[in-house]
């Protein structure tokens, strides 16, 4: 499905030229590295070639339809974040006016949050309060690749998001370099996100590092050990990470008047292990961000809360909440 | 045991762990008067390393008292201590390594910046004394070269070549992968790099011998010559005789012991009773299919230290490999007639002879003098007979 629009005949045959050997380029690329395309989520990838724009020659009658629409001058914004919780193919869309959340659970046990705020979108437009479906990640996340994701600087992929509503699949524009990509992924019935029921009231202890100290000790983690142990105390060892491994154990202890701890509020000494393989994920946003917020409330939750900073400077949010393991000694 | 060890020798002792990696899966640690011995030994046992750290090289050092303590454990998990090599300098300041015997585990402290503070407590074994003999001052051949100049000669080989041969005249040495036999001569290819002596530091050669030895833990060595820019010294007799590369600093030294692929019939005369007159060596001394094993008693002396123990003597020598037990062939061989009629020969006539093998066994007899007369008398041996070094991967 080809289209041509806007330009003499001279410039319409150039780009029918181009038009074939792009297609065909893109086609194998989407053969070769787009696996989860093959699947029913998705229902057409198609390719547009305009001399003009083609995000914006979108009729008018089209933009109305949609309930929710956002479009991003870098496709990067978007899909750097929604790495960071991907652990899971199913992710729950919300969005509000105020922003899109993006839900990614496992085993009922832990729960990844993005947030990208509106104004970090060029548009956000949302025609009713909340806006909820679900959608295979993994395959969002190919599609908003499909261009390689080239991190050269200056070229980036745009993407316009719609969604029409219940029942309708989401469509995404990609744009780079005069070439669009239209990919309309199937939705799901969105699931009820769990409540952790975790507030900041019954928050104990609470401790912001910089991420940088973090994730030194996060890529060396034991992962013989099943467990990651974690002890916040107001006295020594104030806050430790301690692992279980075949070959012994290991503990990385951060003193609270460290230049690496931003702040540090902990009133009571707990020590809670979390399932390595559930935190393990965790990783990926760690990397990605600059600080990180640790909180434990009383019955023993993890909060981990991220603060990541974008290619453009702005900031986003990506939080993970973990039960304790239940099999404390 | 409690030692500390601080700046920049922190990457040197992480160092060392990673390139004696390359040779086993298992570190020996034993604490001893006069240095800080570091050991590892491959599953074949053709290839041995040792790392002696002086106690001048830690701003602290204390051994256990009363009797000896040594111990084995992973050496993956003491390489997890020091994980991040590329960082462990600007990150650590010191390293704390402290023996709980209560425990059984060895304590590693990592203080780094911020004050973030790593501790691994690690489990591991009791375990002999591991100790090959070897004597490189008696060597006919010795070089020393900045670890530069063999970097940039092991360069040329590919990772996954295994063997090299190192030839040398009296002006120059030449470095060429060994082509194995059985391979199709069609397909090998031939690396040679001839090296003057004149970019050596030293070059004496007493013998106008080559020697075939792994080139993999040659490269683990390097690492560490390297990033140290220690010099290299490498000692070497005949085929069939181990080769021995060194690094020294006043702080410390290291010893990789490899062994070398023998062809030398002679040599295998003398280790055998028969009075069969060996073949002609053939024309090309590296594709020869004969081969013996060299000895290295590994001594399990109760007593520790190195220095305590001197070189086997060749009766001792030639007195443990006739109890050497017959290995496991584990290629398939092709044989020249005349070399398959002198193994049958063998089979009659000397069954406790090991076959020939296709590449160098080096053997580990473990022996246990009683502590006062070392290294003479071997009253037990517990025999390990090496097979190939390629199983080792």
């Amino acid at each position: 499905m080809l289209e041509c629009q806007n330009g003499n005949q001279a410039v319409v045959e150039e780009t029918s030229l181009l038009m074939i050997f792009v297609t065909f380029n893109l086609s194998i690329i989407a053969l070769f590295a787009l696996p989860s395309l093959c699947q029913p989520n998705i229902l057409v990838t198609c390719l547009h070639f305009s001399a003009t724009m083609p995000l914006s020659t979108q009729s008018q009658a089209d933009e109305e339809q949609y309930v929710f629409v956002a479009s991003l001058d870098n496709a990067r914004n978007l899909s750097n974040i929604l790495k960071a919780i991907t652990f899971k193919d199913h992710a729950i869309f919300s969005a509000t006016p105020n922003g899109l959340k993006v839900t990614v659970e496992d085993s009922k046990c832990l729960q990844a949050n993005a947030f990208i705020q509106a104004d970090i979108f060029q548009e956000f437009t949302i025609r009713e309060d909340l806006v909820g479906f679900q959608v295979n990640l993994t395959v969002l996340l190919d599609c908003l690749n499909i261009f390689g994701g080239s991190t050269v600087p200056g070229v980036s992929t745009a993407l316009r998001m719609c969604y029409k509503g219940y029942g309708y699949p989401l469509t995404l524009f990609l744009e780079e370099g005069g070439v669009v990509t239209v990919c309309k992924i199937n939705t799901q019935e969105p699931e009820e996100p769990i409540d952790f029921e975790f507030c900041s009231s019954n928050v104990t202890n609470k401790v912001i590092l910089q991420s940088e100290s973090l994730k030194e000790p996060f890529s060396e983690l034991d992962m013989t050990s099943e467990v990651l142990q974690i002890t916040m105390s107001p006295s020594q060892p104030y806050f430790r990470l301690s692992t279980f491994g075949n070959s012994g154990n290991a503990h990385y202890d951060y003193p609270k008047d460290s230049d690496m701890v931003e702040l540090f509020k902990c009133t009571k000494t707990q020590t809670n292990r979390y399932k390595m393989s559930l935190l393990k994920p965790s990783t990926k946003a760690l990397a990605l961000s600059c600080k990180v917020s640790v909180r434990t409330d009383s019955r023993g939750f993890l909060s981990l809360q991220y603060l990541v900073r974008n290619d453009d400077g702005q900031i986003c949010f990506v939080e993970y909440y973990c039960c304790p393991d239940e099999e404390v000694e | 045991m409690d030692c500390v060890v601080t700046g920049g020798n922190v990457k040197v002792l992480a160092k060392a762990i990673h390139s004696l990696s390359r040779i086993g899966d298992e570190l020996y640690v034993e604490p001893q008067e006069d240095a800080l011995a570091l050991r590892s030994v491959n599953s074949s046992r053709s290839a041995y390393a040792c790392f002696l750290f002086a106690p001048l090289f830690f701003s602290r050092y204390t051994i256990p008292s009363g009797h000896a303590f040594r111990c084995k454990m992973a050496i993956k998990s003491v390489q997890a201590v020091f994980r991040s090599l590329a960082s462990l300098e600007k990150t650590v300041e010191k390293c704390h390594i402290e023996l709980d015997k209560q425990k059984s585990r060895l304590t590693f402290t990592l203080h780094c910046k911020h004050g973030l503070l790593k501790t691994h407590n690690l489990s591991f074994q009791d375990s002999e004394s591991l100790q090959a003999v070897f004597d490189k001052d008696s060597c006919a051949n010795v070089f020393r070269a900045q670890p530069r100049l063999l970097v940039d000669t092991v360069v040329h080989f590919p990772p996954s070549l295994e063997e090299v041969t190192v030839a040398v005249s009296d002006e120059r040495m030449w470095v060429r992968n060994h082509v194995d036999e059985e391979a199709e001569q069609s397909k090998a290819m031939l690396t040679e790099l001839c090296l003057a002596s004149d970019e050596f530091d030293h070059f004496a050669v007493g013998a106008h011998n080559s020697v075939t030895f792994c080139l993999k833990e040659l490269r683990g060595l390097l690492v560490f010559a390297e990033s140290t820019g220690l010099p290299i010294s490498m000692y070497f007799d005949e085929p069939g005789s181990p080769v021995v590369l060194s690094v020294t600093d006043s702080v410390l030294e290291g010893d990789f012991v490899l062994a070398t692929l023998s062809d030398d019939p002679n040599h295998r005369k003398n280790n055998s009773r028969r009075a069969h007159t060996p073949p002609p060596p053939p024309p090309d001394d590296f594709m020869n299919d004969d081969i013996d094993a060299y000895l290295i008693a590994m001594d399990t002396s109760i007593a520790p230290g190195p220095s305590a123990t001197g070189p086997p003597t060749p009766s001792l020598a030639r007195s443990t490999f006739s109890k050497q037990p017959a290995a496991a062939n584990h290629k398939t061989r092709i044989h020249s007639e005349e070399e398959e009629e002198e193994e049958e020969e063998d089979e009659k006539a000397d069954l406790d002879r090991p076959p020939n093998k296709k590449f160098c066994s080096l053997f580990f007899g473990s022996v246990l003098p009683p502590s006062s007369q070392m290294s003479t008398q071997p009253v037990t041996s517990q025999e390990v007979l090496a097979s190939d070094s390629e199983d080792d991967t």
